[in-house]
């Protein structure tokens, strides 16, 4: 039976299997490098995962945004850092109990919609209906942008403005070159001060 | 339509682990909220196959915008904080507000 159960879903039990051993992989490396390699693992085996079911466009949306923007973040943040090789807190069994707790709280709210009857729309069938001409086959993207444009171009907009802070948060954070009354230590400074120069001797 | 469910219910669960396992390095805490946010797009998509309805998918799609924008802005409060402290970990982050 188990058996059965692999040569049905194998593809799809080789796409989850990566999903799970890199996203472990994530929380448990010392080296963050590493950490974001398995992350970008997590992205790209999950955009493969969507192409079992014909969703091309999210698919290479994903790797785009992903893989292309975010995990490029957090190298590009990794590098500029200078971060060693950091030692992982062992709270294994300190936070085992409360995280089991809510693990046992999510899967009994999953357990209990799915276990109820959920009940469709009979629909009564008093016309003919022409099935061939129902038919229209389009594309994952088409799909999406008929309806993203027309009945929900209010969010597209207001996405457009989420971008927009996020873009000028980190901005207006990290930016230090134009304050006037900055107040933070030249390291350079402070150490290439010389004893003759500073200091007079002054006979009282 | 359940064995697909258990993909993003596992990642969720091992992200959130990850948070508290780690709390001494920010970067596993960034990225265990890019996982979590990952795992909640999966099971939109999931669903939005299952009932046939495309609003999944772009619900999906608006949440990848909100998760770059909270990426860029979480890392730019990491930059600064290794800039004022020397180190990531964040058990001192109380230090900067003001």
């Amino acid at each position: 039976m188990f058996l059965n159960f692999i040569y049905n879903n194998f593809i799809f039990i080789i796409i989850s299997f990566f999903i799970f051993f890199s996203s472990i992989l994530v929380i448990g490396c010392k080296n963050p490098i590493h950490s974001i390699l398995s992350l970008i693992l997590v992205f790209c085996s999950s955009s493969i995962f969507f192409l079992i079911f014909d969703i091309e466009f999210l698919a290479l949306i994903f790797i785009v945004v992903y893989v292309g923007a975010i995990s490029v973040l957090f190298l590009f943040v990794i590098m500029m850092l200078n971060i060693k090789m950091i030692e992982i807190n062992e709270n294994l069994i300190k936070y085992l109990p409360i995280s089991s707790f809510i693990f046992f709280i999510f899967c009994f709210e999953i357990y209990f919609i799915f276990s109820k009857n959920i009940f469709f729309l009979e629909i009564n069938f008093i016309n003919y209906i022409d099935w061939l001409q129902l038919i229209n086959k389009k594309t994952n993207m088409e799909n999406i942008g008929e309806i993203l444009y027309t009945y929900f171009f209010q969010l597209f907009l207001l996405s457009s403005l989420i971008l927009l802070v996020a873009m000028i948060g980190p901005i207006v954070l990290t930016l230090t070159n134009n304050i006037k009354n900055n107040k933070r230590q030249n390291i350079f400074d402070q150490i290439s001060k010389s004893y003759n120069l500073n200091l007079k001797k002054k006979n009282v | 339509m359940y064995k697909y469910l258990i993909i993003s219910i596992f990642l969720f669960l091992i992200s959130l682990w990850g948070i508290f396992l780690t709390r001494k390095n920010f970067i596993i805490i960034l990225m265990s909220i890019e996982m979590m946010l990952l795992s909640i797009n999966i099971n939109f998509i999931i669903f939005s196959i299952n009932m046939d309805d495309i609003i999944g998918q772009i619900f999906a799609l608006f949440i990848i915008t909100v998760a770059a924008g909270e990426s860029a802005l979480g890392l730019a409060l990491l930059v600064i904080y290794y800039r004022i402290k020397g180190i990531i970990s964040i058990d001192f982050i109380s230090n900067i507000k003001g």
